[in-house]
């Protein structure tokens, strides 16, 4: 009941600043009875605030990854990219279907790129040989497909995915390498021909 | 002509004969609306459809350029909403007509219409919009006062001022200077933008920086689009903790990624430390 008050002051926070304040003493209390408050706030529509509530989610780590899942808005597309952002950084492959669909098919961008980047950096240590091996495919698969999403962003997001999964998986590195390559010389952007040509040195 | 106060209440869904069934217009669509003269709406929307969607063809030209001209459309602050739009559409578009066209409207006696002008002029990238837009400059800060009754200046500075930013005009440098200390902080920071293209000194992109951490959101973001736009590589960083959304942090980076990477040498086989440094700063919004 320690963190009573300071959910309080998050609820009871009547401007952005002292909202982000109370949104920062919370997280900084690293107590999982704050989780279902610091997700509330990803639905704020308040950057500052946003930022300081994923970092408490992140901090507390695999713990919070239920309630994520439970709670992620289906309607605030803000609210479900910080969602997966967390997600993301986290890394608890329990996030695996949710990162995959949000990766493949969210209808916001920012969803989409915030989801591509975590599907390369799940924690693997948390799975048997087999699972790491289905998880793998499918990740492997989808971010293949996200490579050609229309939005730059998203496929800078999936090059950074493959640049990370290409490292941890060897059975795709050269087919990874290979793509890599084709964005490297033929995407349309320079920011992402250049982000491909970086994953692929040394 | 008088300004007909129930032009804008037609906001009739009948298309007429000049549309199709389905919504989509075509080309032709598009241009017979806009020639027309019954429905100012339809002919509104024109205008900035062929814009949209960057109809160069001859006839398209020309019904905007005769758009330019109208007298029919009147607002009730006794503008030209039409005129504005085909100045927009204009700036998208390439024939060596809309030039001229625009300068001519450099003069217009609706302020929109002006600034409207002013940023299609930017787009179209010709010196010869030089002089007449440094022309607007003339008075200095002393001249440029709010107009009273209307929520603006008496010429639109941001739009001028920008605008001689990107023609590369280092003949209104001393014209633009004085700007830097205008009351009105989006004039103030145009004057620094263009500054920092004119002169590549460091003084005016620490100006943006600077506006970075400016307390309204709206100038936060403005000075995101402004340091991507001119690509102000000590930025970074600034760029990347500012308060404001990932998605527009994102966009100012990449901006100023492609800066970086035009200035390398196109055979270096190895990226330099200054992209490296900004692809991880966007690694770390995804």
């Amino acid at each position: 009941m320690t963190v009573s008050p300071l959910i309080q002051a998050v609820e009871q926070a009547d401007s952005a600043p002292r909202l982000t304040a109370a949104v920062g003493a919370l997280a900084a209390a690293k107590d999982a009875d704050a989780i279902p408050t610091l997700i509330q706030v990803l639905g704020y529509n308040n950057p500052g605030a946003a930022v300081a509530a994923v970092e408490g989610l992140v901090q507390l780590g695999e713990v919070a990854v239920p309630k994520l899942l439970e709670q992620i808005d289906g309607y605030n597309y803000g609210a479900r990219a910080w969602a997966n952002r967390a997600l993301a950084r986290i890394g608890d492959p329990r996030a695996l279907n949710t990162l995959l669909e949000a990766a493949r098919s969210d209808f916001a961008l920012s969803v989409r790129r915030a989801a591509a980047k975590g599907l390369g950096s799940l924690d693997w240590s948390k799975l048997s040989e087999d699972e790491i091996n289905t998880a793998q495919k499918q990740i492997f698969e989808v971010l293949m497909q996200v490579c050609e999403d229309p939005e730059w962003v998203v496929r800078y997001a999936a090059i950074v995915g493959l640049e990370a999964l290409g490292q941890n998986a060897e059975e795709y590195r050269s087919r990874i390498e290979n793509r890599l390559q084709q964005l490297a010389q033929k995407d349309a952007e320079m920011a992402v021909r250049a982000r491909s040509q970086l994953a692929l040195s040394p | 002509m008088l300004p007909n106060p129930d032009s804008k209440a037609t906001t009739s869904s009948s298309v007429g004969e000049n549309s199709s069934d389905d919504g989509v217009m075509s080309v032709a669509d598009a241009i017979a609306n806009l020639q027309q003269t019954a429905d100012t709406s339809l002919r509104y929307y024109a205008a900035w459809w062929l814009g949209k969607f960057r109809v160069s063809t001859p006839e398209a030209i020309a019904a905007l350029l005769t758009a330019l001209e109208d007298e029919s459309d009147r607002a009730p602050d006794g503008g030209y909403p039409l005129r504005r739009n085909a100045a927009r559409a204009l700036g998208k578009l390439d024939d060596p007509r809309i030039v001229p066209a625009l300068i001519a409207h450099l003069e217009d006696p609706d302020f929109y219409v002006r600034e409207a002008a002013a940023q299609s002029l930017e787009m179209q990238g010709r010196s010869q919009a030089i002089p007449p837009l440094l022309k607007l400059l003339e008075g200095g800060v002393e001249a440029a006062q709010p107009v009273p009754g209307k929520p603006h200046l008496t010429e639109p500075y941001e739009a001028i001022i920008e605008a001689l930013g990107t023609l590369n005009a280092i003949e209104a440098i001393t014209a633009i200077e004085p700007f830097l200390g205008h009351s009105v902080a989006k004039v103030k920071y145009a004057a620094a933008r263009a500054m920092y293209q004119l002169t590549q000194k460091d003084e005016y992109g620490q100006q943006l920086i600077a506006a970075l951490r400016d307390p309204n959101l709206q100038l936060r973001r403005s000075a995101l689009m402004d340091l991507g736009a001119v690509g102000y590589l000590k930025a970074a960083d600034a760029i990347a903790g500012a308060f404001a959304e990932n998605s527009l942090k994102l966009i100012s980076l990449k901006g100023l990624l492609e800066q970086a990477l035009n200035a390398e040498n196109p055979d270096a086989v190895t990226l330099s430390e200054d992209s490296i440094h900004l692809m991880q700063l966007m690694d770390g919004l995804l």
